[in-house]
């Protein structure tokens, strides 16, 4: 394993402030990362349970309501969160770029193809307009989008859906970033489209060493294009860790009920399973684990105090107390931000 | 879009009935409209001329023909005071008020959409305060009070400026602003709230997310989307301004189809006052009509609404 | 180097800045416009009480004299004299009592109108709802101002012509507004209970869809003060709005042009200010009230 890691995040914390400071959302809360050069990571989680903010996070991108309350931000060593906004400028679509889920939002209907996907490049690198447009030209080219020449002078609403997202990839990639978050960017798309997509931030990924992090809620996505997995439940990452170990036994019941409620062709004759119960309220959190409420598992103990992350094996973290080691006063090991 | 074309012209024509149809109605609810159509002081024998060329004793329903009838002619009448048709003196003035009209738009949105960038690009701050109170100013003074007290500082006080009368630019400075006053609060009043929904869309998320500084996000990618609804407002207060600015013209004498409504009403020149009203409602059904189809002609999904 | 306005520090968050416009207010009213609408009121309804002078006479003797803290001014006449040597301050007194009564009247007339016809206009629907908008949507076209210079001049200048004239020109904005709620509303339960229980039209719209819209047609009353006003003002500085020798403030800015020109300032001055105040109260205070009753209201 590569010896500093690309990107890793400790003990992060976002909240969204009310206007009078009265109601306190804690979107992400004490999140720990880390990922590797060239590695897939999937961020998984219902709606609402933070993943976006926290890849708006990352990217210094915030409402104006929301402020970053505690915690490091490490790329490639060096601390975001300490960053000025002009830093941040440089760093944003030149090391780190990021995809956002709907492309006909996304793209500004008044400019050109050409123009949109030129333009990181032109102010990034100080290209001039005819090298940074045959730059877009091959990048168009690179995404497998048909006749390029002729999209770089069209506007987004002449596109369907898919080359619209692909454009945005293009986007994404035309600075070689070492890293590319993607927001659910097929959630938008047909399912047919869906699949040439991911094969395609695939083979973009292996052509250029970018690291990716996946943000969906599709778990299937999840085990065909990630390495490492982290669940986020209520702002808080409750389990991660290697795809594989963590599809095979998952520590955390959450973990385990998202499993389970994948519909399988095999068992046609048992009922859909879903998870009782609503996500919580995030400005009003109960004591204990945010997901005791729901927890078919939950103890005592559990609405008590929010359990740490424990390692239930090495490479793993799960914050839940069913994963505490037996012995009571023992000492346990309390795993530090490894994912 | 033919169809669309079709239906806004038809309720622009059925605008423009109705226009002269409130005309007809309030020239005639008040009792007998020759009093108003003869000039003051005339004898009974004019009364009777009168009576006789509007076809004054004759059904309602005629006299409405022959009143439709001569507007669709374009005569609009005779002015008592200066004996030539209506029709000429408005056209005669027109170009006046459509310069000063031009000039205070242009002063408008020179003021107003900055001011409305700068104060939706920081909620709360100081250019945010000042867009407020600016706002608030423009609603609460009228446009001849800015008026009188621009020639009190700078013709009376400072002797910078002419106070009345159309000459050269130095003119048309004043009455540019006072009339342009309001109008620069309401276009600063729209640019800030247009620019505060461009600012909340993905597109702009994206454009900070690739790394653009914060200056080209708004001044090339937030810029150019708000002023669509700031233009078209623009466009249809273009036509009010021309037809409000009776005050501001009395105010700095200057002679266009203002000053002309005013010459109208003090000389009890009805006429002129009727011709003024018409012409001034009529021309703003036909521009709505026309920022309508040109609506339709920029984005297509308008075509579509049939 | 300065924490990045994104990111802060500490786990409580910032308390509310002081805020000069928080610190006029008593509770959550607005208590500066309110206290000078209040003083306007006052000062309107003793004005035979309040006025030094008699404002429709002056005296030939004491024409254009200054305010009493100029050269030439004197504390009999403490704001000045107009052409006819009368009294500003006795004027802009009894001043404040037309544009009172014009423009709550005014506003009271165009409501009462504006809102019957957009209750009926939105709830029977067909073609007296069509007939009423395209009534509507013509008015609306034509700018207030003209329209009202052309009323006036059809009957001649008065004050409850005046007050008629405005009522005429700005019902529409009230049923425009008044109709859309009413499209709402009709849509709603206790609308179709009324209806089922075998309620007439007449008393579903009297007892179920008015009190429902009062709210509105309350806030849109007090921002359009404001604009009945400043179009009171504009009529009378043009000569057909209140005539002489009531002392209209707007009239009395008419008067003032004449000595503008050789520097006779208060003649311009005061009554403009005593306009711009009012106006600014009432616009205020709408603006408040408007928030306050319906946040939906905003886009007013």
């Amino acid at each position: 394993m590569p010896a500093a890691p690309l990107l890793e995040l400790d003990n992060l914390s976002t909240h969204y402030v009310s206007a009078q400071g009265t109601r306190v959302v804690r979107a992400v809360d004490e999140v720990s990362l880390r990922l590797n050069a060239g590695e897939t990571l999937g961020i998984v989680g219902e709606s609402g349970s933070g993943k976006s903010t926290l890849a708006l996070t990352i990217m210094r991108v915030l409402p104006p309501a929301a402020r970053i309350v505690s915690g490091r931000m490490l790329l490639e060593g060096a601390d975001l969160v300490q960053k000025s906004e002009t830093e941040m400028e440089h760093i944003r679509g030149k090391r780190i770029a990021m995809i956002l889920q709907d492309p006909m939002m996304s793209l500004n209907p008044l400019f050109t193809i050409g123009d949109q996907v030129a333009e990181p490049i032109r102010v990034h690198e100080g290209e001039r307009r005819a090298t940074a447009w045959s730059r877009a030209r091959e990048l168009l080219r690179a995404v497998r989008i048909p006749s390029p020449e002729t999209r770089l002078t069209q506007y987004p609403h002449e596109m369907s859906g898919g080359m619209r997202q692909r454009i945005v990839g293009a986007i994404g990639i035309s600075c070689e970033p070492r890293l590319l978050i993607a927001d659910e960017p097929t959630t938008s798309l047909d399912l047919t489209i869906q699949a040439q997509y991911l094969k395609l931030l695939h083979d973009l990924q292996q052509a250029h060493g970018l690291a990716l992090i996946f943000i969906t809620h599709n778990l299937g996505i999840v085990a065909k294009m990630c390495d490492q997995l982290a669940v986020m439940y209520a702002g808080r990452v409750v389990e991660s860790g290697p795809v594989s170990r963590i599809f095979n036994a998952p520590a955390h019941p959450y973990t385990r009920a998202l499993l389970n409620s994948i519909p399988r062709m095999t068992d046609s004759d048992q009922r859909l399973v879903a998870i009782d119960g609503q996500p919580p309220d995030l400005s009003a959190l109960p004591p204990g684990c945010s997901f005791a409420p729901r927890c078919p598992q939950a103890m005592p103990r559990c609405r008590d105090a929010p359990p740490p992350p424990f390692a239930p094996e090495e490479g793993r973290v799960a914050r839940c107390w069913l994963v505490e080691p037996a012995a009571v006063g023992g000492d346990f090991r309390v795993a530090s931000g490894a994912g | 879009m033919r169809q669309y074309v079709i239906r806004r012209v038809g309720y622009c024509l059925l605008s423009l009935f109705l226009l002269s149809l409130t005309i007809f109605f309030f020239v005639r609810v008040t009792g007998d409209p020759a009093t108003l159509l003869v000039e003051p002081g005339a004898s009974d024998a004019d009364i009777a001329a009168i009576h006789h060329h509007f076809g004054l004793d004759q059904p309602l329903w005629t006299q409405y023909g022959l009143f439709v009838w001569s507007l669709a002619h374009g005569d609009l009448g005779q002015s008592f005071y200066y004996q030539t048709p209506v029709m000429e003196l408005y056209l005669q003035r027109l170009p006046n008020s459509l310069l000063l009209a031009f000039v205070a738009m242009a002063l408008s949105l020179l003021i107003g959409i900055p001011s409305g960038i700068l104060a939706s690009v920081r909620v709360g701050g100081f250019w945010d305060g000042f867009g407020k109170l600016f706002s608030l100013l423009g609603l609460s003074l009228p446009s001849f009070l800015v008026g009188l007290l621009l020639i009190l500082v700078f013709s009376v006080y400072l002797g910078w400026l002419p106070s009345s009368g159309a000459g050269g630019p130095l003119h048309l400075i004043m009455p540019a602003f006072a009339l342009g006053w309001y109008f620069a609060a309401s276009h600063m009043r729209l640019t800030r709230s247009s620019m505060l929904d461009v600012l909340g869309s993905e597109y702009i998320k994206l454009a900070r997310l690739k790394g653009l500084p914060q200056s080209l996000v708004i001044a090339k990618h937030a810029f150019k989307n708000a002023l669509i609804p700031v233009l078209t407002l623009a466009g249809i207060n273009l036509v009010i301004m021309v037809n409000v600015a009776v005050v501001v013209e009395v105010v700095f004498a200057w002679p266009g189809i203002g000053r002309l409504l005013y010459e109208g009403i003090t000389f009890r020149d009805f006429p002129i006052v009727q011709g003024v009203v018409i012409l001034g409602g009529a021309m703003i059904v036909i521009v709505n009509l026309f920022v309508d189809i040109l609506y339709a002609v920029i984005d297509p999904r308008i075509r579509l609404e049939s | 180097m300065s924490t990045p306005a994104d990111v802060i520090r500490l786990p409580t968050p910032a308390p509310p800045r002081f805020s000069a416009i928080r610190a006029l207010r008593l509770g959550d009213v607005p208590m500066v416009p309110l206290a000078i609408l209040g003083v306007i009121a006052l000062v309107a309804v003793f004005a035979n009480q309040l006025a030094p002078h008699n404002p429709e006479i002056g005296s030939l003797t004491a024409r254009f004299k200054p305010p009493f803290w100029v050269k030439g001014g004197s504390t009999e006449y403490l704001l000045g004299t107009d052409q006819l040597g009368r009294d500003v301050l006795s004027r802009l007194i009894f001043g404040a009592r037309v544009s009172m009564v014009v423009g709550f009247t005014a506003v009271f007339f165009a409501g009462i109108v504006g809102t019957i016809l957009g209750i009926v206009s939105g709830y029977l629907g067909g073609w007296v709802d069509q007939v009423i908008m395209r009534i509507t949507d013509t008015w609306l076209a034509l700018p207030a101002l003209m329209f009202a210079i052309f009323l006036a001049s059809i009957v001649g200048p008065s004050m409850w012509n005046i007050v008629i004239i405005l009522g005429l020109v700005y019902w529409t904005r009230y049923a425009r507004v008044i109709r859309g709620e009413v499209l709402s509303l009709k849509e709603r339960e206790f609308v179709r209970l009324a209806i089922v229980a075998g309620c007439s039209k007449l008393t579903i719209m009297r007892r179920h869809i008015l009190p429902n819209v009062i709210n509105s047609a309350v806030v849109l009353g007090t921002l359009m003060l404001g604009v009945v006003i400043i179009t009171e003002a504009t009529l009378s500085f043009l000569g057909v709005g209140v005539p002489p020798p009531e002392p209209a403030w707007g009239l009395m800015l008419s008067d003032g042009k004449q000595g503008l020109m050789v520097g006779y300032w208060w003649l311009t001055v005061f009554p403009g200010g005593c306009i711009v105040l009012m106006v600014l109260s009432a616009n205020l205070l709408g603006d408040w009230l408007r928030v306050k009753f319906d946040p939906q209201l905003r886009q007013l």
